[in-house]
């Protein structure tokens, strides 16, 4: 602990804004009236009294300078990926150029409506079109709908699409079940589930960590809509068995939707659609660049076979050879999952992102983040009390991998949560652990994408190290921790008590009777 | 660090892909890296072939609207930090946690109640999320509607929640534009899990009789589900206080920029009983105290409901959403205010009543169709003037307007009908242009 003790959290022990707000302050006036316009319309509202708002809406009352005060201050209390070491896996934390930004936000993209004549928006037409097609290269798919809004919208789009396809086919009624595995994105089951079907989850065997393919064709049936999987799994296995399945659920009448929301390692090495899959999906705020906003907005859009591309939501954006056009006319879609076309601020900077990298920079995107993550495990498997399960039969992963803390919480009693609180304390973003169940024992899931550093890799596996070693000669201090973040330990009790927990200021003040506050 | 892991080529770390699932062909893209410089100059080129706000009037709505936006909107959702966040806790992530519960304090406010989730993708996506918590609080399988509902974001709860439920359409008054509570009464049943309604709807008539709505679903022990279009608040009764179980919206208005449609950010607000948290699998953020005495934290409400831990078993999934617009909603209302935000929502009624007004001058036009109090929308009818709203529409943009969307597909009964939105950024001028557009293109 010698060259990360100086870092501290930014800790201005910032009031919910409610508290600093004062009557009658007032930041921004509104445009206003103009007298001619009262004049001709009188000031009344015209409004039933009924419907008519009695008392104005208790807003924060603050000038412009304390709001900007306020938020700044808040977005310094939030590590993202500009801040620091974060390489949360699953999540795929590249750093967003900034020219994506400077596109997206001119008013040419950021100031036109999705309901203008189609004339007037030709440029973002175009976009979403080459996007499209360029999806279509990277994934060896036929054709995509940039609709869905994130990842788990995507699979509900896909699962939709599923359910169309077998309608079609009257089997609808039929094919209820979708199949998936334990170390997929839980949103394929998820997601699944919404759109209607009974889900069943196949776990992996001892010695791979990939499910048995004698377990898959136990659970494949006539009832089988789709086979719906992440590949490479969460754990950053890739289960090179994908294209048997694809078989054996065809064979069985089904289809298969590959999720592809995190393809950093895939990038002109494997086309899904090439392997056989139907349907598939892209995280934009994943493997091309779009940045996360906090948690959102993403964007996913959905990739599809020709034999599926009738089932796609409405409007596709498309190219008569003299005009792009949003095409309603399908009537075989399942209609629509979110309104009017898509994330178009994360489409523009994906296509911008796309444009600067070319098919060589993509390639060696690929390359690098799975250099990266192999030089991570490497490292990190020197540490003690941390393995990499499955590393017997093969030590390699592609984007990210899935390590385990058990033997540490066995010798020390410190588990992946205390680390994760720790880690923080030294500047470095909390790791993935895993979603539920935990499969691994306290599972640890980093993914240094291509934009992260041999330096920032090292200093993160050192900060695991020392922490670790921590665990063993001074547990106390991870299990405290985090010391040196932005607030002290939290009471977690509202977390599952109704009579406490607040999500909104109002509701807070009611239920804990701080009678003096606004 | 090739060497450092025993290998002098990249390509052997693909080895756990076979090579019979490989891809070794082109995939024809553009083939080489290109500078910031030239891709900026090809994707501008591009996008110059738009029309923005700065170069055309335009006076379109329907479930995206053009509002005036505090540079400081902006300069927050630009900030490096809220912009590369993600999934931290507030140990790391205290700021964005905060941002957002003060959004979700702040909708509360508008819609007059205690609860509101986590910001979602869209209105409509959110809508659809409230009919599983309906049907799921209530344990009934269909849900009412007036017809008047627009038909894109029907198709979009359906989308959501149609496996669980089905949709019954109610009459809505063709006078008043106004849901036909004797048909509702008609239609409403013991199977009945919700009456969804919007307000003001979507062909523009604030809903006057909301809470006798409210009133014949509870009667029935149905849930009465309210959407709404959040400025319009400034000036209607907030939906808690006519007896909303769970309200829904669209935040776009509060700050954020059209984008194409491609910046929206749906809301959820509920009633905070144990009942209705249990109902949802989207995220629910509390705020805490922590060991220090005056700080505040935040953490999740029961995260094992999300799709994160139920997996399949989730009332329904959830993931990543709209939270950069949540907070950007939030220094929208905080730079507003109360009075502020009052004063917009009386600009806004006033200029829309201005060009109805002036717009029912014109020969032969029927403006707005429906007699009802109307808030920004309103509808234009063309039938007695022989002129589509296409034609209408074409003579508009030649004259740079873009005038209302067209009705005629979703609301064939409504014959050749527009409509039109005009907000606090159009001028006395920017209406009248408008008004003397359509008298020039209805006569001609």
């Amino acid at each position: 602990m010698t060259t990360a003790t100086e870092y501290h959290a930014v800790s201005w022990n910032e009031p919910i804004i409610y508290e600093l707000s004062r009557k009658g302050r007032r930041a921004s006036i509104t445009l206003g009236v103009e007298s001619e316009i009262q004049t001709e319309v009188g000031t009344e509202l015209q409004i039933p009294v009924q419907m008519r708002r009695k008392k104005a809406p208790n807003l924060p009352e603050l000038s412009e300078p304390q709001v900007i005060r306020h938020y700044l201050r808040l977005s310094q209390q939030t590590f993202g990926v500009d801040s620091g070491i974060h390489i949360h896996g699953t999540c795929t934390m590249k750093y967003n150029p900034k020219i994506n930004e400077a596109i997206a936000r001119s008013p040419k993209a950021a100031d036109i409506h999705p309901l203008q004549s189609e004339e007037t928006v030709q440029g973002t037409l175009e976009i979403m079109f080459q996007l499209k097609r360029w999806l279509c290269q990277i994934s060896g798919m036929d054709d995509f709908s940039l609709q869905p809004r994130g990842g788990a919208h995507a699979v509900l789009t896909n699962a939709l699409m599923v359910r169309a396809y077998h309608n079609s086919n009257g089997e609808g009624d039929q094919r209820n079940e979708v199949i998936t595995t334990i170390h997929s994105h839980p949103c394929n089951g998820g997601s699944a589930a919404v759109a209607g079907f009974k889900v069943i989850t196949l776990y992996p065997d001892q010695d791979t960590g990939c499910p048995d393919i004698e377990a898959l064709k136990a659970a494949a049936s006539k009832n089988t809509a789709a086979l719906m999987v992440t590949d490479p799994y969460d754990t950053g296995v890739f289960d090179a068995k994908i294209d048997e399945y694809i078989k054996m659920i065809h064979e069985v009448g089904g289809l298969v939707a590959v999720d592809q929301a995190n393809a950093n390692s895939l990038l002109g090495k494997l086309r899904i659609g090439d392997v056989g899959a139907d349907l598939c999906h892209f995280n934009l705020h994943k493997t091309f660049s779009a940045p996360h906003g906090s948690t959102g907005p993403g964007s996913a859009p959905v990739g599809v076979k020709a034999h599926l591309a009738r089932f796609l939501p409405v409007p596709t954006v498309e190219f008569d050879g003299s005009k792009y056009y949003l095409d309603y006319n399908r009537p075989e879609s399942i209609g629509k999952v979110g309104q009017f076309f898509g994330v178009v601020p994360n489409i523009l900077k994906a296509y911008t992102w796309i444009m600067s990298m070319g098919e060589e920079g993509l390639r060696e995107t690929s390359e690098i983040a799975v250099l990266n993550n192999n030089y991570l495990i490497k490292k990190l498997s020197e540490v003690k009390g941390v393995t990499l399960p499955w590393a017997e039969n093969q030590p390699l992963r592609l984007q990210e991998a899935r390590f385990s803390l058990g033997k540490l919480k066995e010798e020390t009693g410190i588990g992946v949560n205390d680390l994760n609180h720790r880690i923080i304390d030294f500047g470095i973003q909390d790791s993935e652990t895993s979603h539920e169940p935990w499969f691994i024992p306290e599972p640890l899931t980093p993914e240094p994408p291509e934009s992260t550093s041999m330096e920032d890799i090292d200093t993160f596996v050192r900060t695991i190290d020392a922490v670790c070693k921590e665990a063993y000669s001074n547990p106390e201090i991870v299990r405290s921790a985090p010391h040196r973040a932005s607030i002290a330990k939290m009471d977690l009790t509202p977390s599952s008590d109704p009579s406490k927990w607040a999500m909104t200021w109002r509701a807070y003040v009611s239920k804990h009777h701080h009678s003096e506050m606004v | 660090m090739l060497s450092e892991l025993g290998f002098n080529d990249v390509e052997q770390l693909f080895k756990v892909i076979p090579e019979r699932l490989r891809f070794k062909g082109s995939l024809g893209l553009p083939a080489r890296p290109m500078s910031e410089f030239e891709v900026r100059r090809r994707v501008e080129a591009t996008l110059s072939k738009n029309k923005s706000r700065l170069e055309m009037r335009s006076f379109v709505g329907a479930g995206c609207w053009q509002h005036w936006i505090p540079a400081a909107c902006d300069e927050i959702n630009a900030r490096s930090e809220f912009l590369t966040a993600y999934a931290g806790d507030a140990y790391s992530d205290l700021g964005r946690y905060q941002a957002i519960f003060e959004f979700q304090s702040m909708i509360g406010e508008l819609v007059d109640m205690d609860a509101v989730m986590f910001p979602l993708y869209d209105w409509p996506t959110a809508s659809g999320d409230a009919i599983r918590m309906a049907v799921t609080v209530t344990g009934r399988k269909e849900v009412l509607y007036p017809k008047s509902l627009s038909p894109e974001r029907l198709a979009i709860m359906k989308s959501l929640s149609g496996s669980i439920t089905s949709f019954r359409p109610v009459e809505y008054d063709r006078v008043t534009g106004q849901i036909d509570i004797k048909n509702l009464k008609h239609n409403i049943s013991d199977r009945t899990a919700a009456v969804y309604l919007e307000n003001p709807n979507y062909l523009g008539p604030i809903e006057s009789e909301a809470e006798e709505v409210g009133k014949v679903a509870h009667d029935r022990g149905a849930l009465f589900v309210v959407g709404t279009e959040p400025i319009s608040l400034g000036v209607i009764t907030p939906p808690g206080e006519y007896g909303a179980d769970i309200v829904t919206g669209e935040g776009q208005p509060l700050g954020i920029h059209p984008f194409y449609g491609g910046a929206l950010v749906g809301f959820i607000a509920f009633r905070d009983e144990e009942r209705f948290a249990i109902a949802t699998g989207h995220r629910l953020v509390t705020i805490t105290e922590t060991e220090c005495e005056g700080q505040w934290g935040f953490t999740q409400i029961l995260p094992e409901r999300t799709m994160y831990a139920a997996r399949d078993k989730s009332v329904t999934f959830t993931g990543t959403a709209t939270a950069l617009w949540a907070i950007t909603a939030a220094v929208y209302l905080s730079l507003l205010g109360p009075e502020g935000f009052r004063e917009l929502a009386t600009t806004i009624i006033q200029k829309a009543r201005y060009a109805m007004t002036k717009l029912a001058e014109i020969p032969n036009i029927k403006t707005p169709i429906f007699q009802s109090p109307h808030f920004e929308e309103f509808t234009i009818n063309f039938d007695a003037t022989k002129k589509t709203t296409g034609k209408v529409n074409k003579f508009l943009l030649e004259r740079g307007i873009q005038g209302g969307k067209s009705l005629e597909n979703e609301f064939p009964e409504l014959g050749n009908t527009a409509l039109c939105c005009v907000t606090e950024v159009h001028t006395k001028s920017d209406i009248d242009d408008l008004v003397q557009g359509i008298e020039e293109a209805v006569s001609t």
